[in-house]
């Protein structure tokens, strides 16, 4: 008996701008089955996930659900298909008790239960909901309180609230990103069993993971995506996690350019010294060096932008110490590490990097402030200068410098961020995912600056979860894997294999 | 929610120009309503009226800018007002009062500084907190009794204009616009200033580019204290009266004429100078409808409709530009 | 569990208020034991009705994550307009005057809904104008006029002294009401959409909560409650002017918010804001029976809201951090 297809997305494509995040999905997935979706960071996974919540709309593509054509043109429209998105931490009603969050807006009432008079009732039937919870909640195996708060539930539980949601809204397809990411071993452990208990009840689970151990434990077929293409689906039976991590780094290394360092690093600049966070990352040690490019490695969550926002005075941290040319610096003070001569480009360009209300020569000049000044005042003819001089530098593509930096395409305002900390003459940079959700031709463009900058002895340290970046950009490469640095790999014994390998922490090395 | 109102706000830049506007009929059509509205004793009573309002509404100005509230700023001056009387009836010298107040002041802004930047908790309720905590300082001080028989050389500036003036314009006035100047260039010309707005826009954006953003805001709170203490000064040598209810409820007046004035209760946005309109727009109107034997005190409901007008008028402007034949050309500049 | 943390804090916070309130009644009568007669309690319980109700209405709000600035201006407009009923026509029942009043209200509460809902305007600016609009209209119509006790009827006036077992009607009324509040809130599907929207906005749209709809309701229930507490004001005062329930909204709120209704929305019941109502009520009697000077009244009140807001926050901030830390202790597993 072959068990059916509950839906089937063929060719699907999605292009933001000029940024292609999907150029060829693919994905099938039958009923009483555990799916695996895997491949590394910005493969396109998340956005055809998002295609199947309706929260994008393809550009191209076709869906089926249960063999019916189907178009999904919002949420509530992926709702009433029967598809559930358990994403990696649930937005739940912090306020109201699980029952509530699993029911809201269609609690069970007590005039539906028809008792002798039937009038109009929109009372809650508190009892009913508790015991409809109570009872999705012993069919998953998890003896969650449905009276409970939601505010302080572990993330683990929360997601159980929102697979519990799922079933009370007869949803056939699950579909969990990255569910594990923030989970402990135990909780791994229970969740394996949740998504068990899906299966014998016929759902389809996709199930999304960098965890290729967490694949072989509990699914059964794969899908591997790369660059936003599908590259292959079959049983998992049939591969070793030699083959995925191939699959989904198997790339042509052409592209890998090669950057001449000028007569190799020279003093080390930055130093960090059993660097501890609580929760987020353990006993991190690094060095890097003037005019060196350090990648930092891993998969989204590995700790490494907590350690650089650490580094920066952003976060506090528990133990260890950061020094900046000898100099210990404060902790939590980004303007102590700004003094010392850091520059940090962070991971969300829109929230963090820039003041998107701000035109463009503001926000170039927001981190010189001090040195933009005369008897106190700004120069306004010194802040227009700096930004255009820079503008003209980094080739930023603006209509007038006083236009709102919220104008300006990704690549552009990544380049104004750039600027921001440029303008210091910065003696270390840490740019943080530097050219995500950019177009190629700025992505090389910042690619180039990058290596101008280690060449005038500026010590950089690079976090990117894209492997040809990191490969090419590159003199050193450290991997962080749940919050531990885990392999140090010199560029010319670096492969992407092996930087996968180390990120994901299978045992076996591919050769 | 706050989105379609950013969006709006950007049409706001030219808020400024409604409200001078408002000012100049105020001028040119005051005279026609009532011939004594432009005579130097009206204008000197207007500002004698008007004057600690105004001054307050400076540091709340940049204070709404930076994403935060005072709502303490009356009592502050209640506060200020009781020292002033408790002390001058204990026959302790001038000097060592204004010394006083002045260190009292600061500390009032810093407490509400520290348990907004420190504890993390919202300045709405904290300064809803500090606004009964202050005025019952200010009671205790004082209990029932009212103080008055201040110096003479103190009590003049209710009655006599600065020099040079033709006794026109009252000393609060001027302590308003050398205030207002200052505090228009230290929003507007210094790094200080830029980064008021930076973490009014995005408090996250301004930490991440090493901008201080709680020492900043205690900063602001401080000044605050000082400036409502100035004014609480001015308002019992004015008066010639400490009383412990000296100012109550002003504070939503304050607030009224900033928001007024263009500055949005989200942070980020406004100006000095229309601050400094909305004040005399405010002002001015109050005046004129005292002068034609409008009830004074229902001025509220021209206050309040102002109010209303710019959230709703900026929000009209923007569903203008939506329409098609106003949509401007974006999105070819959106693309490099 | 940290879920049982999670509840557990919550209690607290629920019987906080009822620790404060015995001990604070404790105290007081521990030493002066005429504060727990009859006579006493009753006129605390009287006094607390009009504040309570307020604070049922303003707690629907507030959870919804707004705010109504407006309640004070809306209860003047009642209270004198219903009592002015009475005047020339002798034949108005009470009933008709308590209805009236509940219209005023809920006409100045559907302005409100209409404008913060409709217009998706941040309430607090709106509550803001209307509170001056209000009370404008309010002093217009007054005037310099002012219902007095006389002109009232006698069963008008004796409503506040009825009892029943020594309890005051009104209290039991208000009680009731509260009660049915409470049940509101917890029991109906429109009641916990409230809490939802207060949690988290953007997500109660996504679920297709009809986020405008509840938020215009709750403004117009707060609109009738302030009208009724501006009938049950009138009766209890007798004298009735253009500046009745002045300055009553930021009373309210803080009453609400040492109640453990969350300023930002989301949390606390009316139970708890009504008891917050009940503490503020004790306290100034409390200070009257034991002789101390009724000034120290706001300050204590400012420092108890203070010390309610900084707890809530040190209790939130201790969840979050051992959440933190029980994430870490559980060592990641797998080769390294």
């Amino acid at each position: 008996m072959s068990p059916a297809v509950l839906l089937e997305l063929r060719h699907a494509a999605k292009a933001f701008g000029a940024v292609r995040a999907l150029a060829d999905g693919e994905i099938e997935l039958r009923a009483g089955e555990v799916h695996a979706l895997v491949g590394e960071n910005g493969a396109g996974k998340s956005t055809l996930v998002k295609i199947l919540a309706g929260v994008h709309q393809p550009d191209a593509g076709a869906l089926a659900i249960n063999g019916r054509e189907a178009r999904l043109h919002g949420p509530a429209a992926a709702r009433d298909a029967g598809i559930a998105v358990i994403y990696q931490e649930p937005a739940l009603f912090g306020d109201l008790t699980v029952a509530e969050n699993m029911f809201v807006g269609r609690q069970p009432l007590r005039g539906a239960r028809g008792g002798r008079f039937r009038l109009p009732d929109r009372r809650i039937d508190r009892a009913a909901m508790h015991d409809q919870a109570a009872e999705i909640f012993g069919r998953l195996g998890v003896p969650l309180d449905p009276a409970v708060i939601a505010r302080g539930l572990s993330i683990a539980d929360q997601q159980v609230v929102e697979i519990g949601k799922a079933l009370s809204l007869d949803a056939r397809v699950i579909v969990m990103d990255e569910p594990t990411a923030a989970l402990s071993a135990a909780e791994v452990d229970r969740l394996f069993d949740v998504v068990r208990a899906l299966k014998a009840h016929g759902a389809a689970v996709l199930f999304i993971s960098h965890r290729l151990e967490e694949v072989f434990a509990l699914c059964d077929r794969v899908t591997v995506m790369r660059d936003g293409r599908h590259v292959l689906t079959g049983d998992v039976g049939d591969f070793t996690p030699a083959d995925l991590v191939r699959a989904m780094v198997g790339r042509e290394l052409a592209e890998r350019e090669p950057r001449a360092t000028g007569g190799g690093p020279g003093e080390t600049v930055l130093r960090v010294e059993r660097l501890t966070r609580e929760g987020a990352f353990t006993d991190v040690s690094f060095t890097v060096a003037a005019g060196e490019i350090v990648a930092l490695a891993g998969l989204v969550g590995a700790g490494r932008s907590e350690v650089a926002r650490a580094i920066f005075g952003i976060d506090r941290y528990d133990a260890g110490a950061v020094t900046v040319g000898g100099a210990k610096l404060k902790r939590a003070s980004p303007t102590s590490a700004m003094a010392a001569g850091i520059g940090f480009v962070p991971e969300d360009r829109r929230q963090q990097g820039l003041v998107m209300d701000m035109s463009v020569q503001q926000n170039v000049a927001l981190a010189s402030l001090g040195r933009l000044r005369k008897a106190g005042l700004i120069r306004a003819a010194s802040e227009r200068g700096m930004a255009s001089d820079w503008a003209a530098r980094l080739a930023i593509a603006c209509g007038r410098l006083t236009d709102p930096v919220a104008t300006l395409s990704g690549g552009n305002q990544q380049k104004v961020v750039l600027a921001k900390w440029l303008g210091r003459r910065p003696a270390v940079l840490i740019v943080d995912e530097p050219t995500r959700g950019i177009d190629v031709g700025t992505k090389a463009e910042v690619h180039r600056l990058l290596a101008d900058l280690a060449r005038e002895g500026v010590a950089v340290l690079m976090i990117s979860s894209e492997l040809p970046e990191v490969l090419g950009v590159s003199d050193r490469i450290l991997v962080m894997r749940e919050g531990r640095l885990v392999a140090e790999l010199a560029r010319e014994r670096a492969t992407e294999e092996a930087v996968m390998s180390a990120a994901m922490g299978t045992r076996e090395v591919p050769a | 929610m706050s989105d379609r109102l950013r969006e709006a706000a950007r049409g706001l830049a030219r808020w400024e120009s409604g409200l001078a506007v408002v000012v100049i009929a105020l001028l040119i059509g005051g005279p026609a309503i009532s011939p004594d509205f432009l005579t130097g004793t009206n204008l000197f009573n207007l500002g004698l009226s008007n004057g600690e309002i105004a001054i307050m509404t400076l540091p709340m100005t940049l204070i709404i800018i930076s994403g935060e509230i005072d709502l303490s700023v009356a009592s502050m001056l209640g506060m200020a007002s009781a020292l002033l009387g408790r002390l001058w009836s204990e026959h302790v010298p001038m000097p060592a009062i204004f010394a006083v107040i002045a260190v009292v002041g600061l500390a009032a802004g810093a407490v509400n500084g520290l348990l907004v930047t420190r504890f993390r908790l919202p300045s709405l309720a904290v300064t809803i907190g500090t606004l009964a905590l202050y005025r019952g300082i200010a009671t205790i001080l004082l209990g029932p009794t009212t103080v008055s028989g201040f110096p003479v050389g103190y009590t003049d500036l209710g009655v006599n204009g600065v020099p040079f003036t033709n006794d026109d314009m009252t000393w609060s006035t001027l302590v308003f616009l050398v205030g207002a100047i200052a505090s228009g260039v230290v929003l507007h010309a210094t790094g200080f200033g830029r980064s008021v707005f930076a973490m009014g826009a995005s408090e996250e954006a301004a930490q991440f580019a090493g901008i201080r953003v709680k020492r900043i805001k205690t900063v602001l709170f401080m000044v605050s204290g000082l400036v409502c203490s100035l004014a609480g000064v001015l308002w019992t040598f004015r008066l010639d009266t400490a009383v412990q209810d000296n100012g109550l409820g002003l504070e939503l007046d304050v607030v009224a004429i900033v928001l007024l004035g263009g500055v949005s209760i989200f942070g980020g946005k406004g100006s000095v100078a229309g601050v400094v309109l909305a004040a005399l727009a405010f002002a001015g109107i109050q005046n004129l409808l005292l002068l034609t034997n409008f009830n004074q005190e229902a001025t509220g409901v021209v206050t309040g409709a102002l109010l209303l007008a710019s959230v709703f008028a900026p929000l009209a402007v923007g569903q203008l530009r939506q329409l098609p034949w106003s949509r401007r050309p974006t999105t070819e500049r959106i693309q490099s | 569990m940290p879920g049982g943390l999670a509840a557990r804090a919550l209690r607290i916070r629920e019987s906080g208020i009822v620790v404060v309130l015995a001990v604070f009644v404790a105290v007081t009568a521990s030493v002066q034991h005429r504060f727990l007669n009859a006579a006493n309690i009753q006129f605390v319980l009287v006094d607390t009705t009009v504040f309570a109700l307020l604070a049922l209405g303003e707690t629907m709000v507030v959870i919804s994550r707004n705010v109504d600035l407006s309640i004070g201006s809306t209860l003047g407009l009642s209270a004198y307009l219903s009592a002015s009923l009475f005047q020339g026509h002798s034949g108005a029942v009470v009933p008709l005057v308590f209805g009236a009043g509940l219209g005023i209200g809920l006409a100045c509460g559907l302005a409100n809904g209409v404008l913060v809902a409709g217009g998706r305007v941040p309430s607090l600016v709106v509550t803001l104008a209307t509170l001056y609009i209000i009370r404008g209209i309010d002093i217009l119509i007054v005037g310099g006029k002012e219902v007095t006790a006389a002109s009232l009827p006698a069963s008008f006036l004796q409503i506040p002294k009825a009892t029943v077992g020594g309890v005051p009607d009104v209290a039991i009324a208000v009680a009731v009401v509260i009660g049915i509040g409470a049940y509101y809130l917890r029991t109906f599907r429109s009641g916990r959409d409230l809490y939802a929207i207060g949690s988290s906005p953007q997500a109660a749209r996504l679920v297709g909560l009809p986020v405008g709809r509840r938020v215009f309701t709750a403004f117009a229930a707060s609109g009738a409650i302030a009208g009724l507490a501006g009938v049950l004001w009138a009766a209890q005062y007798g004298t009735v002017n253009s500046s009745a329930g002045t300055g009553y909204e930021l009373q309210v709120i803080s009453a609400v918010v040492v109640g453990g209704v969350a300023i930002f929305g989301g949390s606390g019941g009316v139970v708890g804001a009504a008891l917050g109502a009940l503490l503020l009520a004790t306290i100034s009697t409390a200070l009257y029976v034991l002789g101390i000077s009724p000034f120290w009244d706001q300050a204590i009140w400012g420092f108890l809201l203070l010390v309610a807001i900084t707890l809530d926050q040190a209790i939130g901030a201790r969840l979050t951090a051992a959440l933190r830390r029980r994430r870490t202790r559980e060592p990641p597993e797998g080769p390294s």
